[in-house]
């Protein structure tokens, strides 16, 4: 459903992501991990098309995004980095505005807003502005605009970060109930939720891909921030 | 066409959830309804006509509209949700026209309620009710005109104060392209062709050519490809300088 070849990124004479590739099918849950400025969201922000990549493709459900933009974004939901929304709309403004976009009008939207709300627990705040709004509601508006239209691939930029432990167990809890139809991307800076939700691992540091495995075989090689921090710490030592 | 619909409409009704629609509506409606009488002497020609109301309009727009424009994309930059935006399945014109038509559509609002002017010179006289409309029409394109110029300012920034500033300064440009002051400087030391060049692209000589009541081709295609020019750089600067 993902596909990712040799996606290369520069800002100037800096290589944020130096050649990434990897896949992700059907019913994979993918855990995006690494340092902060690794180019975790930079890959994410060219996979979701908002970046050009300087070279290499992406590509989702078989579209690719740069020469197939509007295909590709129908079949995506996207949670961007600090679940950016219009601050002076409701969050049932800004939802009914988002399902518009996505082409849903009449019984079908009102039906599918209300499921979306219930699923990520808005019902108390949905009348209200969302500048009002912690940074935890914030984040479940982000996640609902994500998957409004139950897209095929979700591209879910830090969707926990924010939230109080129990907010996360319910995400972690949504995810893994969407996961069998769907393919997934999150990036975290939690290792225990890679544990806890992933089927699958990727760790990153300078841009480069380090790790592409499952969260077991991480776990087989000791305790997982002391593995993270090895296999990271490597590379920044590797390349100065 | 419909996703256009359904930006603009997102667009305005952001407008009015905030104060920033009731304080422009509030001093627009108080400069267009003092400044004619007092300072462009409404009364004292005592002529039924709205002259005096509709030469004031492109000065009175050279504050006014920066202040709409400038929050169009610099507030999408600024506040992160251009990245929204982009991933939804809209194009780039869908966004930029959209944004565009909800702005012009505010302004066009604000014209509509400044109806009274119209009730009072019909009732103080006999107006020509064409050359008023022509005029009120005129005074759209011109404000449609400044609100893409102002559009191409705030896709440049993510400072709303630095868009303002940016398409005040424009305007200004604009306007005083048509005023003596310019055109006798350039008279006096360029051929009679730049002269009358620079005078075709004012505001001004516009909106004076419309509000003697003759909507021509000329005015029309000035502001429409003023307007479609300025789109077209919005939506190139926009995809230069989203992710900065």
């Amino acid at each position: 459903m993902i596909e990712i070849k040799n996606l290369t990124k520069d800002f100037g004479t800096l290589r944020a992501v130096d050649g990434i590739t990897f896949s992700v099918r059907r019913g994979e849950v993918l855990g995006f991990l690494g340092p902060n400025g690794a180019g975790k969201s930079t890959t994410m922000k060219m996979l979701t098309g908002f970046l050009a990549p300087t070279s290499g493709t992406a590509s989702i459900a078989g579209h690719d995004i740069e020469n197939q933009p509007m295909a590709a974004k129908k079949k995506l939901g996207y949670l961007p980095e600090g679940a950016p929304a219009y601050s002076d709309m409701t969050p049932a403004g800004f939802l009914d505005f988002v399902a518009r976009i996505r082409g849903l009008s009449g019984d079908a939207k009102r039906a599918r807003i209300a499921e979306v709300v219930r699923l990520v627990h808005l019902e108390t705040v949905l009348h209200q502005s969302i500048d009002t709004l912690s940074k935890g509601y914030k984040r479940r508006v982000g996640l609902a605009q994500a998957i409004l239209h139950d897209p095929e691939v979700l591209v879910l930029d830090e969707p926990t970060d924010g939230l109080d432990p129990n907010q996360k167990h319910e995400v972690r809890a949504l995810i893994r109930a969407m996961a069998p139809n769907k393919a997934i991307v999150l990036s975290t800076h939690i290792l225990e939720e890679v544990e806890a939700v992933c089927t699958r691992a990727i760790i990153i540091a300078r841009g480069k891909l380090l790790f592409d495995g499952t969260p077991q075989e991480l776990l087989s090689r000791g305790p997982l921030d002391e593995v993270f921090r090895k296999i990271t710490t490597q590379a920044t030592a590797a390349a100065s | 066409m419909k996703n256009v619909w359904t930006l603009a409409t997102r667009e305005l009704s952001g407008y009015f959830s905030t104060p920033v629609a009731y304080v422009f509506l509030f001093f627009y409606l108080v400069f267009m309804g003092v400044l004619p009488f007092a300072l462009a002497g409404f009364y004292e020609r005592e002529q039924a006509d709205l002259v005096p109301f509709f030469q004031l309009h492109p000065w009175l727009y050279l504050f006014l509209i920066p202040a709409v424009s400038m929050r169009l994309w610099a507030e999408e930059r600024k506040s992160g949700t251009i990245e929204l935006l982009m991933t939804l399945p809209v194009t780039m014109g869908q966004m930029v026209v959209g944004k565009f038509l909800a702005a012009w559509l505010f302004t066009g609002i604000a014209l509509v309620l400044t109806f009274p002017m119209y009730w009072t010179v019909n009732w103080l006289g006999k107006p020509d009710n064409g050359v008023i409309l022509a005029s009120y029409i005129g005074s759209f394109l011109l404000a449609g005109g400044y609100l893409a110029v102002g559009s191409l300012f705030s896709a440049m920034t993510k400072n709303q104060v630095i868009a303002f500033v940016l398409t005040f300064v424009a305007g200004l440009g604009l306007v005083f392209a048509g005023h003596p002051l310019v055109l006798d400087w350039i008279t006096t030391r360029f051929p009679v062709a730049i002269t009358d060049a620079v005078r075709s692209f004012s505001f001004l000589t516009q909106m004076n050519t419309i509000s003697g009541g003759v909507i021509d081709v000329r005015a029309l295609t000035y502001f429409g490809s003023l307007i479609v020019a300025c789109l077209i750089g919005s939506g190139i600067v926009l995809d230069m300088k989203k992710a900065t």
